[in-house]
């Protein structure tokens, strides 16, 4: 028998070594694995390359594990907002390593690496600095630069409803990096909702067939998802939260 | 009369340019205001880039679903005929060129239709550049939203960029608070004044040998 679910966040992270390349899934907060993160921190695992579109809200998630100290680079789109005060603060002191990338580029990288995809020629960034040192190549009168996959030992995903093959849904813009994420990894953890039984999720409507996942966690309803606020370092609407032990 | 239009003037401005059945999608910030303007009685799509096509408006209070937010990763709603989807195909559909319209804010656009948006280029800044550059080069029509002066009084439309380019030659059309230019091969040409401005002023204001409209 095929069961891929385990039994807490703890063990669903369990063996990430010292020294890993992590993606995370999310966008901003939709589709951000809290518990998976958490349980991250509380394994100890440090000097850590992170790949996430942004570089954390508030205090809380993929923030609270910059804060830790755990992450030596991150690779990203969209480092700063109005509540990434913990990625600011690190990156002034010059204590955390950035690569930039268009985020379509970074999506691309990803996907690439997930299909065996050894290289492929973007137009995206070309003639900016972010294509600066990369090999250009004119095809069929359009200019493009060459990028390389990115591939990770570990995925970290949040996704909606799995079974125990892993096969997964998702939840409207949730989705976002989770499908290419699961495909990239070494290793695809993933957190959901809710682990239902085998043939109770509709085939027509898997978006991650269970051959990219390993370990499945169900962490039960997102509380905050009834609450109204994100997690995070602010409300729906934007404004900052005050929490406990906030870094601002 | 006034010289400027205003924000929204400037959004409705633009709405009324998009045609039904158009695929758009609107930059963070300003650009999203142009959504306030689009008709009611037409079918025209959003897509915003963390993956939704058939992007409705801000919830009511109470409906609030963190699940479902935009770009600028504020909460909104899916229009029936709504569709989801992952990162690589939602950047497909603007590297592709699927995307018939996508509005922007700009810090500069040159006269060969360069766009500086995403870095100010100084120092301390913290870089970030998000779907920006993916957009630039994806849309098959690139709208700038700006206002034609910055607070300081320069101007926006110039000969070069010299903030960091977003995208090489990308802007088709810049609307601004003062007028509409075209983006062609011999540099903007003005499509409408807005108030009291003539070409003389706009040219003496951006220092630039602009067109009139053929």
């Amino acid at each position: 028998m095929i069961d891929r679910t385990v039994g807490s966040a703890v063990d669903a992270v369990a063996g990430i070594e010292d020294g890993s390349t992590v993606m995370i899934g999310g966008f901003g907060r939709a589709g951000q694995p809290v518990e998976l993160i958490d349980a991250l921190i509380d394994s100890g695992a440090t000097d850590l390359t992170i790949v996430n579109n942004n570089a954390g809200n508030g205090d809380t998630g993929l923030a609270a594990l910059l804060a830790a100290r755990r992450v030596r680079k991150i690779i990203c789109s969209f480092p700063r907002q109005s509540d990434s005060w913990v990625f600011d603060g690190l990156y002034r002191a010059g204590e955390i390593e950035l690569e930039l990338v268009p985020q379509g580029n970074l999506a691309e990288r990803i996907r690439a690496a997930g299909a065996g995809i050894g290289a492929f020629f973007t137009p995206t960034g070309v003639g900016t600095q972010l294509a600066e040192g990369k090999e250009i190549r004119e095809i069929d009168g359009r200019t493009y630069a060459l990028e390389y996959p990115i591939r990770a030992d570990y995925a970290l995903i949040s996704a909606f409803r799995a079974d125990r093959w892993g096969n997964l849904v998702y939840r409207e813009t949730a989705r976002n990096f989770g499908p290419i994420m699961a495909t990239a990894a070494a290793t695809t953890i993933v957190q959901v909702d809710e682990v239902v039984p085998l043939g109770e999720l509709d085939p027509e409507t898997v978006v991650t067939p269970g051959i990219f996942v390993d370990r499945v966690v169900a962490v039960g309803e997102r509380a905050w998802l009834d609450e109204g606020t994100f997690v995070g370092g602010v409300t729906i609407e934007g404004t900052p939260l005050e929490t406990e032990g906030s870094t601002r | 009369m006034t010289t400027r239009i205003t924000r929204d003037e400037l959004a409705a401005r633009i709405a009324a340019d998009i045609p039904e059945g158009a695929f758009v999608n609107l930059g963070i910030g300003a650009p999203t205001l142009v959504a306030n303007f689009l008709p009611d009685d037409e079918e025209i799509i959003l897509h915003t880039e963390n993956g939704l096509l058939g992007m409705g408006a801000a919830p009511e209070e109470g409906r609030i679903d963190p699940d479902l937010i935009n770009a600028g990763k504020q909460p909104v709603t899916a229009l029936p005929g709504a569709a989801y989807f992952h990162h690589a195909d939602s950047f497909g559909m603007m590297r592709g060129g699927h995307l018939d319209v996508c509005v922007l804010g700009a810090f500069q656009v040159a006269q060969n239709g360069d766009l500086a948006n995403w870095s100010t280029g100084a120092p301390g800044a913290i870089p970030a550049v998000g779907g920006a550059m993916d957009l630039a080069i994806g849309a098959k029509q690139v709208f700038v939203m700006t206002d034609l002066l910055t607070k300081q009084g320069e101007p926006k439309l110039v000969a070069e960029c010299t903030y960091p380019l977003t995208g090489v030659g990308c802007v088709t059309r810049v609307y601004t608070d003062r007028a509409v230019f075209d983006v062609t091969e011999d540099g903007f040409a003005v499509r409408e004044l807005f108030g009291d401005n003539t070409l003389d002023e706009l040219r003496e204001l951006t220092g630039l040998d602009l067109k009139e409209q053929a």
